[in-house]
């Protein structure tokens, strides 16, 4: 929890659009990168946007410390992500990093990541990760449409991916709970990882309940400083108010007032 | 060399740049992009004498260069940071002041006594400003009568620096200064964040649980300017400018109004290394317009 947190100028390798409202930006760090983690997350700065005030929180995507690359999905949903989206190459990038706690290793090698809308952005780098540990992940992602959906082959080549769309235009039709792989009374997987709209994630935190199974979920609750110093960013759990930006974004949905 | 000292009714400051209550958490998590020490002082988190545990999430939401806040007060109670935290941030060597809070002037003046009995903490800001709690809190900054009991009080069992931090929410923030300052303050400090509110009309909802917040950032600038220019005119104790500071040219503006020292508080989210640009700042000004002492800059606005 006590890890450094930095403030660098990053400079933009590449912004490629992978869907109509989906970017991925490279990012080059002037020097050496510090140790991330998966579930960590950077505040950008955005400039010249005069209502865009407050840095924006977007998950590591992906990292490569030897390189010194960063790599950002960004959902381009107001004015901050859209002026994210039309980063050139050879810009600047303002950051805050690497802020908050990480997705726990787990004790099995049965885990489900799951992921809805832009919460897919850190189950990349977590399946990665999970990989290192000799753990091959499953994948179930959840979209509005084929549309919505990014390229998948990255996280087909760690482990097999499920998807899941609300009208049926890709994979299973209907929300990520529908999909045959929860459908059953004993689940063959005993972690689930989760990120992405809290209403998903609710669901599945009540389904890893009824199924006696953990479950970390990682909380996109709007945020000042980033750095836990104004504690604008709380969630309620058992242990009374905690800032999602330094005891979270990641949480054990057992310790949620949900 | 320039001199950016500052003798704040007794406190002395190495420079006169202090980060505000509530937006830098305890100076720890800053330390990490810089040394704080370099500060003239900061201002710890609102501390009450219990245990609060603040509003209900959501407690922010950005407004045109500004944001509301609704925290309320979320803080372990003053035991806590006696015995907790302040061991933690002791060794910083800048000067450290609490932000008190209360619902009554017997939770003040505990509260108050409590941090007198820190040898390291050289004083206390008095918050009668907060707009985030139900009881108490900015109730007893607006009316005079008020402020003026609570400061009396405190003021017969802190001996140290007494900083009072006045409500921009009042009709006449002059007489309210005069009041605390008879009373005993130090010094005052302003402004507190002014009410507001945030509706997102999609989901046709207040975008704070609270409904109302308060209002922080560049937004809040003009007004708090207008204030500290008013007070400063009519008080004798030094006068804490604070409200929408984000570099150096917004402090010196504050410093030619009449204010002594600033603070600086949300511009720490969107910056985190604002400080030490703002004191830079300040010391370029000062050898550009050939100005030894910043003393000679407090209230030196030529109307
Ligand atoms: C820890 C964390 C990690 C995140 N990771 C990513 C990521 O990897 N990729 C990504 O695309 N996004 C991520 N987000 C969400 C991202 O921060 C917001 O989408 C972004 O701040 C919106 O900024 P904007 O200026 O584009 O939109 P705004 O103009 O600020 O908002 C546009 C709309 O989105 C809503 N909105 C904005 N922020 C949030 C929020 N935090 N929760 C719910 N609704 C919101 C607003 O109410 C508004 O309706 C993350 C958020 C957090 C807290
Ligand atoms: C998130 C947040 C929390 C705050 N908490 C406190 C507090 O506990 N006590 C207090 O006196 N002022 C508090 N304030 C008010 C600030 O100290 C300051 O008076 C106000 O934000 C105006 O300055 P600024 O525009 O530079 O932020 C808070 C402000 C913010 C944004
Ligand atoms: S965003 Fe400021 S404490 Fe979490």
């Amino acid at each position: 929890m006590c890890q450094k947190k930095y403030i660098d100028d990053f400079t933009v390798l590449q912004t490629r659009r992978v869907t109509h409202d989906y970017v991925i930006i490279d990012l080059q760090h002037p020097s050496q990168l510090p140790d991330i983690r998966p579930g960590q997350f950077v505040q950008v700065k955005v400039e010249d946007r005069p209502n865009v005030f407050l840095r924006r929180p977007i998950s590591v995507h992906d990292a490569d410390k030897n390189q010194g690359i960063l790599r950002l999905l960004v959902q381009e949903v107001g004015e901050g992500t859209r002026w994210m989206g039309q980063l050139e190459p050879g810009q600047k990038l303002n950051l805050v990093y690497p802020l908050g706690n990480s997705f726990p290793m787990p004790k099995t090698d049965r885990v489900l990541l799951v992921g809805g809308g832009c919460g897919i952005a850190p189950l990349l780098f977590l399946g990665k990760e999970l990989r290192k540990h000799g753990i091959k992940p499953r994948f179930l992602m959840g979209a509005r449409s084929a549309a919505h959906l990014i390229d998948m082959s990255e996280y087909r080549e760690l482990g097999d991916v499920y998807v899941t769309t609300e009208d049926g235009s890709e994979g299973t039709k209907g929300f990520v709970i529908h999909h045959p792989v929860m459908k059953t009374d004993k689940p063959d997987f005993d972690v689930i990882y989760t990120c992405g709209p809290e209403p998903m994630m609710k669901v599945l935190a009540k389904y890893a309940a009824n199924h006696h199974l953990d479950c970390h979920v990682s909380l996109e609750n709007s945020m000042a400083c980033g750095i836990g110093a104004c504690l604008c960013c709380v969630t309620a759990t058992q242990q009374g108010n905690k800032c999602t930006c330094i005891d979270g974004p990641v949480f054990d949905s057992k310790d949620l007032k949900w | 060399m320039v001199n950016l000292s500052v003798d704040l009714n007794g406190l002395q400051l190495k420079n006169p740049v202090m980060t505000a209550s509530g937006t830098y958490g305890y100076g720890e998590e800053y330390n990490d992009f810089y040394d704080i020490n370099q500060l003239g002082g900061i201002i710890v988190k609102g501390t009450t004498l219990n245990h609060r545990e603040g509003n209900a999430y959501p407690r922010m939401a950005e407004t045109p260069m500004g944001m509301l806040n609704a925290v309320g007060l979320q803080n372990k109670g003053v035991e806590y940071f006696a015995t907790t935290i302040n061991p933690r941030i002791s060794h910083f060597t800048t000067n450290v002041l609490v932000n008190v809070s209360g619902s009554t002037i017997e939770e003040y003046v505990a509260t108050a006594e409590r941090i007198a009995s820190l040898p390291n903490i050289p004083g206390i800001e008095l918050n009668i400003s907060c707009p985030n709690v139900k009881e108490g809190g900015m109730a007893f900054g607006t009316s005079c009568p008020s402020a003026v009991a609570v400061v009396e009080a405190v003021r017969q069992v802190f001996p140290r620096h007494l900083m009072v931090k006045l409500s921009p929410n009042v009709t006449n923030i002059v007489e309210i200064a005069k009041g605390v300052e008879g009373a005993g303050a130090d010094s005052v400090s302003l402004i507190n964040t002014l009410l507001g509110m945030a509706i997102d009309a999609e989901k046709q909802r207040p975008m704070l649980s609270t409904i109302t917040g308060g209002l922080s950032g560049p937004a809040v600038k003009p007004v708090a300017l207008r204030m500290v220019w008013q007070v400063a005119r009519e008080v004798k104790i030094p006068v804490v400018g604070l409200g929408g500071i984000s570099n150096a040219t917004d402090a010196i503006e504050f410093i030619l109004a009449g204010a002594s020292a600033i603070q600086v508080g949300t511009a720490n989210f969107v910056d985190p290394m604002v400080c030490v640009k703002i004191i830079d700042g300040i010391r370029d000004y000062m050898i550009r317009h050939q100005v030894n002492d910043i003393k000679e800059l407090v209230g030196a606005l030529r109307c």
